[in-house]
């Protein structure tokens, strides 16, 4: 199908009924909302169920009532409606039903702003809901990117029953650019084993994340675990740009991976051997490849929009055997390719040590610039 | 005459959507007459193999064990937002919801607004035994004034801790109900008039007329500190002056819906 020039969020609300979602449940809130227009006209069209929510807290158990049904379905909001949603999102992988959110990062804490950012990146990656359970976060850096991770979004979330996340920020949502959608695909057919019908059509189903017994807890538990080792083995995703000769490396997802790739290219020019890791999946977190580099390169620089949040998960992979410097921009503010081109520079020029923490540097660094 | 020659007939017996175990539940509690009223309905109607039933928290978080239907568990308070999931991709299946008070009218109270206003077809069945149950005891939204509760240990006042919750009343403003009533436990005619009510509000669901709820005034003697007996009388003599029994939206088509 042509290119065509299309907002992110409408791209990936566009996209996600062509991969076959059979039922939207969502809630308004800057800068996701045009997503839940989009559908709230398309669906009806389809003669497939839209609702808008009371609330996100009714949205994200909307859609837990019908992934129990094992049809294909999702959510999207921002991050102070992603908060509302951690309860269900708890309640989903406690039942082991498969799910999608869309979620389009502002500006936080609180009700902070509607710019883009990525402080939502604990909350997603490292739980935010209760009790041990992890999410599949794909990290689009492109509307092509989200439109084409939607549907790998939905076939993750089904092969192993949990919540897949499309962790977008707000720029991705509002900006418009070339992407070509995928074709109209028809709806699944096939009703899962496990799923409620009404017992006339096969076995009796219940579905519950409770389980009194801690012994058996404790199976589940271990079951959950199981599936994210066989996730973290087979399902890592990432980009990389010029590290076959890269002697540092900037690490970035999403936007601030895409502004990075800027820099890095100018860099480049300047004759810096710098190459870009940007992780698609943020979860699972794609080590192996990081731990390849810090065999063989001098230094890493982490490049996010927030304070530093995936940098401890590079940290936990690096393990001070290498330098790691960090460079962030909060709050909705989005980094130039200029300040990331500076921090490669620096990154080459001045000593670099693995003393102390990278972020404690760059705060140094930030309370000069905007203190 | 011999014994075996007495012509018998059986009146009363279990029915085959109850599964044959014991329940949980206290001695004089009525969840468990609420829930054979229920299986009753489903069963006279056909719609039990239809059915799938959303359980809440509290007393009856394990419902799904005596019933021998589909079922899926709710988080505190979303019965009726995961009931509204179900039943918008599954608009041929009798979906309900079974909550109590602080489900339901505390934690759960945008869940229900929201769901009768959107007139969805679903069936509430709300147990008001004015407290928390599961949790022993508490003030419950459905609390009366003055009552003594683990957490208004000298009795309910309103002025520090707040009015109780009359849920029919306030659910029947909404366009979206098509039948809310509320019927007691605590009598055989009562409880007569209550199964009529349950098979009038799945009837109501069936039939694709709009959100149907009936308040149940249970009995809850662990907690309120009484006999089965006495907590069956308490209902009568503390109950029904605040919460009257009643019809209180019918809206015209369920008026004219015939069973």
């Amino acid at each position: 199908m042509a290119k065509e020039l299309i907002k992110g969020n409408t791209a990936v609300a566009e996209a996600a009924l062509r991969y076959g979602l059979e039922a939207y449940f969502g809630y308004p809130i800057t800068p996701q909302t045009e997503l839940l227009e989009h559908l709230s006209a398309r669906m009806p069209e389809l003669g497939r169920p839209f609702v808008q929510a009371e609330s996100e807290l009714g949205a994200i158990n909307m859609v837990y009532g019908a992934a129990c049904t094992g049809k294909r379905v999702m959510t999207s909001s921002s991050s102070p409606g992603v908060s509302l949603m951690m309860e269900g999102l708890s309640y989903i992988a406690g039942t082991e039903v498969p799910a999608v959110l869309v979620d389009v990062v502002r500006g936080g804490p609180g009700l902070g702003n509607i710019a883009p950012a990525q402080g939502d990146y604990n909350q997603i990656v490292h739980g935010g809901g209760h009790g041990d359970y992890h999410m599949i976060v794909l990290a689009p850096a492109s509307v092509q990117e989200a439109v084409d991770l939607t549907g790998l979004a939905f076939d993750l979330a089904e092969k192993y029953r949990m919540v897949a996340v499309l962790l977008l920020d707000g720029s991705i949502g509002q900006m418009m650019e070339p992407a070509e959608l995928p074709p109209m695909q028809p709806l699944k057919k096939e009703v899962p084993d496990w799923a409620v019908r009404g017992s006339k059509r096969g076995e009796r189903r219940v579905l519950t994340s409770i389980n009194l017994d801690p012994p058996a807890q404790e199976v589940m538990n271990l079951r959950l675990m199981t599936r994210w080792q066989e996730i973290e083995a087979n399902e890592v995703r990432f980009k990389e740009y010029f590290l076959d000769d890269a002697e540092y490396v900037v690490v970035g997802f999403g936007t601030a991976g895409r502004i990075a790739l800027s820099a890095v290219r100018a860099a480049r020019e300047k004759g810096i051997k710098v190459g870009l890791l940007r992780p698609i999946t943020v979860a699972p977190f794609p080590g192996p490849v990081l731990e390849e580099l810090t065999q063989r390169v001098k230094g890493f620089l982490v490049v996010e929009m927030n304070a530093g949040q995936m940098l401890e998960d590079v940290r936990l992979v690096v393990r001070g055997r290498k330098p790691v410097e960090f460079f962030g921009r909060m709050g909705g503010v989005m980094p130039f390719p200029d300040e990331v081109l500076t921090e490669i520079e620096r990154l080459v020029k001045e000593p670099l040590t693995t003393e102390g923490h990278p972020r404690d540097r760059w705060l140094a660094r930030l309370r000069e610039t905007i203190g | 005459m011999v014994m075996t020659d007495i012509p018998t007939k059986l009146v009363y017996e279990r029915p085959e959507v109850l599964q044959p175990i014991v329940t949980h539940y206290c001695p004089g509690c009525t969840h468990g007459v609420a829930h054979r009223l229920v299986a009753e309905v489903l069963e006279e109607m056909g719609e039990a193999e239809n059915a799938i039933g959303v359980a809440s928290v509290g007393c009856s978080v394990f419902i799904y064990n005596y019933f021998d239907i589909d079922f899926v568990e709710a988080a505190h308070g979303r019965a009726p937002a995961m009931a509204t999931g179900i039943k918008r991709v599954y608009p041929d299946r009798t979906v309900f919801t079974y909550q109590g008070d602080g489900d339901l009218a505390s934690i759960g109270m945008g869940e229900i607004v929201g769901a009768a206003s959107r007139g969805e077809k679903l069936t509430v069945i709300f147990i008001n035994n004015a407290n928390y149950g599961m949790t022993g005891g508490q003030m419950a939204p459905t609390t009366l004034p003055g009552q003594k509760t683990s957490s208004s240990p000298t009795g309910r006042e309103v002025g520090r801790q707040g009015h109780p919750i009359q849920t029919a009343e306030l659910l029947s403003t909404l366009d979206g109900s098509a039948y809310i009533v509320r019927r007691s436990l605590h009598s055989t005619r009562e409880i007569r008039r209550a199964k009529q009510a349950i098979r009038t509000a799945f009837e109501v669901q069936k039939h694709n007329l709009g959100f149907s709820l009936v308040e149940l005034l249970s009995t809850c003697p662990t907690n309120w500190g009484l006999s089965p007996v006495e907590a069956r009388d308490w209902i009568e003599e503390r109950m029904l002056p605040y919460y009257p029994l009643g019809d209180y939206k019918v809206s015209p088509a369920v008026a004219e819906l015939k069973f």
